[in-house]
């Protein structure tokens, strides 16, 4: 489903984010993605995300080579990879309800849809009876739940979340990674970003570590 | 084999309604970000008015100054059209002379007429007015010639009917009172050409205000931009709600503008038919129309588009990622 071949990164300036990463992820797997600050963890969802190029090699995402997808595709491509973030990245002037469903706003949807699949996915991260708070009433668990219903309301082949636990007590990060699984098991690709090693060492899902921008442990 | 038709007319279903969903999202989409726009200027009654009032007073001026233009060109136009050439003949010329030569010249395909005024007549008429007589009455003679009045053809072509007609042995004189007019044709078409440049100015100008303000709101906005690029939001969905905003504030301008020159002319009306009929006119100024305002109006909320488009296009372009 994602595909990295032979990717390198460099920044101007001359930093190397990514030296000649190669991966490939399968459309029902789950990974993690791991590394010290500046491993090149972030670089690595940008490129799928298309907020970046990289300056070598290829990166595919449901066979489509990325490097082909033009300036006006880039947000279709944006609708098919939901992404959770560390800081949640929620909008604090309108409700829960109104921050899940913005990606089905902007993808059209109309009215009576937006109202199903928001309940359904606020559901299923158990905010259901938050949908009219406004998210700076939520506690920091609540708003990276409201953060992931988001990512994950238009039903997205691939979730990516970085540092999704990072302000999170062990339990609550516990939490979340369940909710991950969850996803993982009906069919959606995800890839998280973490460098909370206790915690994802228990769980049993492939590891992708980066060291100074390179795969470690890869086959030379 | 048999199934492929089949399918192929259910992928035209599939298309139509593809394409259905997305006109009646976009329409949607038109009318939420139409709304919100109008709701977020409304929340800020007292900046928004102030854009307004800038936006207006800035159109004003220009259109103010065109209608005066007008206004006069109007006033000389209805002079032009009774231009006329006052040939005053040599004194030996007699009577049935002058009669000869207004029959001839009134022939002539240049002239749309020609009348004979006798000296006597002129003499008599002059008497009739007050303040003459008196003068008059000292003299033993009469003074005055005898006056063809022609009307030319061509207004445009007087100067040189003039030239030609001084040339005839019969012509003393000829009159042509209309320096004045041309020198106010030629005022005029300088007006004409200052209320262009200062037309384009102005509106240079509120491009400039209604992109600041359009900016400012760009920049309010900012982290809401980011996410829902983020989330795959497109540049024309992200500039719609500020095209709109840039509508409201260029059409809200283009109404106080018109409101503006509508009430400057309404209280001007007045003091000029005063004036006009002091000097025996009847002559009326000519307001704002209702096309007129109408197309303020328009103009209006076609620079706020603009304006708006410029503003936003210069954060996308700058911030390219989202």
């Amino acid at each position: 489903m994602i595909s990295f071949e032979r990717v390198s990164k460099r920044y101007e300036g001359g930093h190397d984010a990514l030296r000649d990463v190669s991966f490939e992820i399968g459309a029902d797997e789950l990974v993690f993605l791991t590394g010290h600050s500046g491993a090149g963890k972030t670089t690595l969802l940008r490129l799928v995300m298309l907020l970046e190029q990289p300056t070598r090699g290829r990166v595919l995402v449901a066979g489509r080579d990325l490097s082909r997808i033009t300036r006006r595709a880039i947000p279709a491509h944006r609708r098919e990879v939901g992404v959770v973030f560390q800081n949640h990245r929620l909008l604090f002037d309108r409700s829960v309800f109104d921050n899940v469903a913005l990606p089905l706003y902007i993808a059209g949807y109309d009215h009576r849809e937006i109202g199903k699949r928001v309940r359904a996915a606020l559901d299923k991260v158990g905010l259901l009876r938050q949908e009219r708070a406004m998210p700076v009433t939520l506690s920091g668990g609540e708003q990276q739940r409201v953060g992931i219903a988001r990512a994950v309301v238009g039903r997205p082949p691939v979730l990516l979340a970085d540092e999704p636990t990072g302000n999170l007590d062990p339990a609550l990060s516990a939490e979340i990674m369940t909710l991950f699984e969850d996803f993982s098991r009906v069919g959606v690709t995800v890839l998280i970003a973490s460098h909370d090693l206790a915690l994802i060492s228990r769980l049993r899902h492939r590891i992708i570590t980066l060291r100074e921008g390179r795969l470690v442990g890869a086959p030379a | 084999m048999a199934a492929r038709p089949a399918a192929r007319r259910d992928g035209a279903r599939v298309q139509r309604t593809r394409l259905s969903h997305r006109m009646s999202a976009w329409v949607r989409h038109h009318r939420l970000s139409a709304a919100d726009s109008l709701r977020r200027v409304l929340e800020r009654p007292a900046a928004s008015l102030l854009t307004w009032l800038v936006v207006g007073i800035a159109l004003a001026l220009p259109v103010t100054l065109a209608l005066s233009l007008d206004n006069l060109r109007a006033l000389g136009g209805r002079v032009d059209t009774q231009a006329q050439l006052s040939v005053f003949l040599n004194p030996a010329v007699d009577t049935a002379e002058g009669k000869a030569l207004a029959a001839e010249l009134g022939a002539r395909p240049a002239i749309a007429g020609a009348t004979f005024r006798s000296r006597e007549d002129a003499l008599a008429e002059f008497r009739a007015r007050a303040g003459f007589s008196d003068v008059l009455g000292g003299l033993e003679d009469n003074p005055l010639p005898h006056l063809l009045l022609l009307v030319p053809r061509e207004p445009a072509r007087s100067a040189a009917l003039a030239e030609e007609l001084s040339a005839l042995v019969a012509v003393d004189e000829v009159v042509l009172d209309l320096a004045w007019l041309e020198r106010l044709q030629r005022l005029t078409a300088l007006g004409r050409r200052l209320v262009l440049v200062a037309a384009l100015l102005l509106a240079a100008g509120v491009l400039l205000v209604l992109g600041n303000t359009i900016r400012l709101a760009v920049e309010g906005r900012r982290e809401e931009i980011e996410v829902t690029r983020l989330v795959g939001a497109s540049d024309a969905f992200v500039r719609r709600p500020f095209l709109y905003s840039g509508l409201w504030y260029g059409i809200g301008g283009g109404a106080v503008a018109a409101i503006l020159v509508a009430g400057m002319f309404a209280a001007l009306r007045r003091p000029v038919a005063q004036l006009a009929a002091a000097y025996g006119a009847d002559w009326r100024l000519a307001g704002l129309g209702l096309v007129d305002a109408f197309g303020l109006v328009l103009a209006g909320g076609a620079l706020g588009l603009i304006a708006a488009w410029l503003a936003v296009g210069r954060h996308l372009r700058l911030d390219p990622g989202g």
